[in-house]
């Protein structure tokens, strides 16, 4: 038995001409968090829908537990424990905490055929569970909308574990959240991690990644430009890693020069 | 969405932000969708209590009255409704009541089949209908105001052509000869609660006939049917998984299909229970009249879907529920009802269905605000 839980090897996926991911590699242990860095348009989408079940790679291998896995849909993903949150989250703003977080797998009370939905099982569940995050929603029956943007975030993330997710892939979690509540989130993946979860953490945020991550992947143009441990690479080393660091380095420059130029005048 | 809000575990209580006030009872109960058709509601039956108190709308015949023209209103507003739940219209509603009163009167008077079966046949043509509505919409992805408008001239021209090329008229009349002894068209045919009534009338509490017998002989079947299925509606929607997936499918399709709600099993099945409760509607006006008209329920449609959005259904989907729109349906029938009584001109009645529409979508549209409000 490997020390990995989960381990992405050699990923390839192409879309027609276009080579979205090449030879990327990732391997997580239990109670990790691997950031996922790289600039818009890097492949962190296709590389995140391919954990998911959504794209089916075109060469390499994806093995959990030691079993090689292929996915047909997302549903064996999340049937195996690889739960995804994506940036729209999937939570229904009008409906209640509840309802949000049970949504599609209700429990059920009752005879057959007339099995009721058991709203107050669902309640507490709801309650106890946005509790242990430290989120007071006082009222599991009101509306999704009404929550602020981290907490929208912690729910969803809340409600992946609870339905069985050993591997928690996070899309951007904290790219729409202010300070304060990007820091709540974080928290929270932190305490995931620490109760033996594997966290991938999608981001083109170094600021966010470095405090929280074990490990850094970093994309860039589809191909992986390698995996580090946090005490190999500093946050600068990170930024400038991404495409976005050149580019900012750069940017820096003709500012300067183009200061230098104001003041001459 | 539950009816009733609780207070969660003490240990809160400690890491309570202090940004949140307390929730008063009054604003659960103005976030609930039916509170605005509530309200309305009342407010109709205060003015005619006024208006028109001492002029027999409220006599027990007057009531069984617009209490059976809102309870047939009713019963489509109330599918509308959950239709609208999920995401979706029907426009075809006012249609498919025409097309399933010739699926009942020419099978029964013209090709000699048992009343009963030409029921049986007029529901499994809804099924029909309302199956393809369903999948029109959910494979194509068409808005559902395109298809069902489509299905609303289609049913509308079938049931013009099919009823002229067999019978030669616009009419099929002779059914109420067949109601008697009929296994199933008693479902839709007959006043309950007549001991009730004739025991009131023997005490003389309600006018009676010069024969002796009450003017009001019982409840009308498509009251019972009404408040059954309003019962049967709610519970769907607050009580069942099936009632969750209805308001997730409408509130966001995406991410409905992504925790694995089957979003076009939910969207046909409603699709099919608007069409079925149009056939519920045809059935009671079919057997009550007697006959079939081709042009029955015309513009039916548009008055469910009024009533669902007095009701407090978003257009939009996501928001809603089948009290709010059964009160819809309730203060509509009572106005059009209820304006005979009074010495207004009954023209007025659309001028007032217009502007409670209009009243209704802004109140909605703040309640919407209101609800998904970000602290």
């Amino acid at each position: 038995m490997s020390d990995y839980l989960v381990q992405f090897n050699n990923i390839s996926k192409f879309f027609g001409k276009v080579i979205a991911l090449k030879d990327v590699t990732m391997r997580l242990k239990k109670g990790e968090i691997m950031c996922l860095l790289g600039d818009n348009g890097a492949g962190k989408s296709t590389l995140i829908k391919t954990l998911a079940g959504v794209h089916k790679p075109d060469e390499g291998e994806i093995i959990f537990e030691d079993n090689k896995i292929v996915f047909d849909s997302p549903k064996d993903a999340l049937d195996i424990g690889i739960g995804t949150v994506y940036q729209d989250l999937a939570l229904v703003p009008l409906m209640s905490v509840t309802r949000n977080f049970f949504m599609g797998r209700e429990p059920q009370k009752g005879i057959p055929f007339l099995k009721t939905f058991d709203v107050e099982k669902a309640n507490k569940i709801a309650a106890d569970r946005m509790g242990q995050i430290g989120i007071d929603v006082r009222d599991p029956s009101q509306a999704v909308g009404t929550m602020s943007g981290g907490e929208r975030q912690c729910l969803a993330i809340s409600r992946a574990i609870y339905f069985g997710a050993k591997v928690l892939v996070l899309d951007e979690p904290t790219s729409a959240l202010g300070v304060h509540q990007a820091s709540m989130v974080l928290k929270y993946i932190v305490k995931a991690a620490s109760e033996g979860l594997a966290v991938i953490l999608i981001t083109h945020n170094v600021h966010h990644a470095y405090p929280v991550g074990n490990s850094f992947t970093v994309l860039n143009r589809g191909k992986s430009m390698g995996t580090f441990q946090k005490k190999d690479i500093s946050r600068e080393k990170l930024l400038s890693m991404m495409a976005g660091g050149e580019e900012l380095d750069k940017l820096e420059v003709e500012l300067q020069e183009m200061d230098r130029i104001h003041n001459k005048n | 969405m539950s009816l009733k809000s609780k207070s969660i575990s003490s240990k809160s209580s400690l890491n309570e932000d202090e940004r949140l006030k307390k929730i008063s009872p009054l604003r659960v109960l103005l976030n609930r969708p039916e509170l605005g058709a509530l309200g309305g509601s009342i407010l109709v039956f205060i003015f005619f209590g006024i208006v028109a108190g001492d002029t027999g709308m409220f006599s027990a015949y007057g009531m069984l009255n617009f209490l059976d023209v809102s309870a047939n209103l009713g019963i489509i507003a109330i599918a509308a409704a959950m239709l609208m739940i999920g995401g979706e219209f029907d426009l075809s509603i006012g249609s498919m009541i025409g097309f399933a009163g010739i699926c009942i009167a020419i099978p029964a008077i013209y090709w000699g089949w048992p009343l009963w079966m030409s029921i049986v046949f007029a529901f499994a043509m809804a099924v029909l209908v309302g199956y393809f509505n369903g999948i029109m919409v959910v494979k194509t992805g068409l808005p559902s105001f395109i298809v069902t408008l489509a299905m609303l001239f289609i049913l509308r021209g079938l049931t013009l052509a099919i009823t002229r090329l067999i019978t030669g008229r616009t009419q099929v009349p002779g059914l109420r000869v067949l109601i008697e002894d009929d296994p199933l068209a008693w479902l839709f045919a007959t006043d309950t609660f007549k001991w009730f009534f004739t025991w009131l009338g023997s005490l003389k509490l309600i006018e009676l006939r010069t024969d002796g017998t009450p003017l009001a002989t019982g409840i009308p079947p498509s009251v019972i049917w009404f408040i059954a299925l309003t019962l049967f509606a709610t519970w769907i929607l607050m009580k069942t998984r099936y009632g969750n997936w209805i308001f997730a499918s409408g509130g966001d399709k995406v991410g409905a299909t992504n925790v694995g709600v089957p979003v076009g099993r939910v969207k046909i099945s409603l699709f099919i229970g608007t069409a079925v409760a149009s056939t519920i509607f045809a059935c009671i006006q079919v057997l009550d009249a007697g006959s079939a008209d081709t042009m029955r329920g015309t513009l039916k449609e548009l008055e469910a879907i009024a009533a669902a959005v007095v009701g407090g259904c978003l257009l939009t989907g996501g928001y809603g529920s089948a009290i709010g729109a059964a009160f819809g349906a309730i203060i509509f029938g009572t106005v059009s009802m209820g304006i005979f009584y009074t010495d207004v001109d009954t023209d007025w009645f659309k001028v007032f269905l217009g502007a409670m529409m209009l009243i209704a979508v802004v109140f909605n549209n703040y309640i919407r605000k209101k609800v998904t409000e970000s602290k």
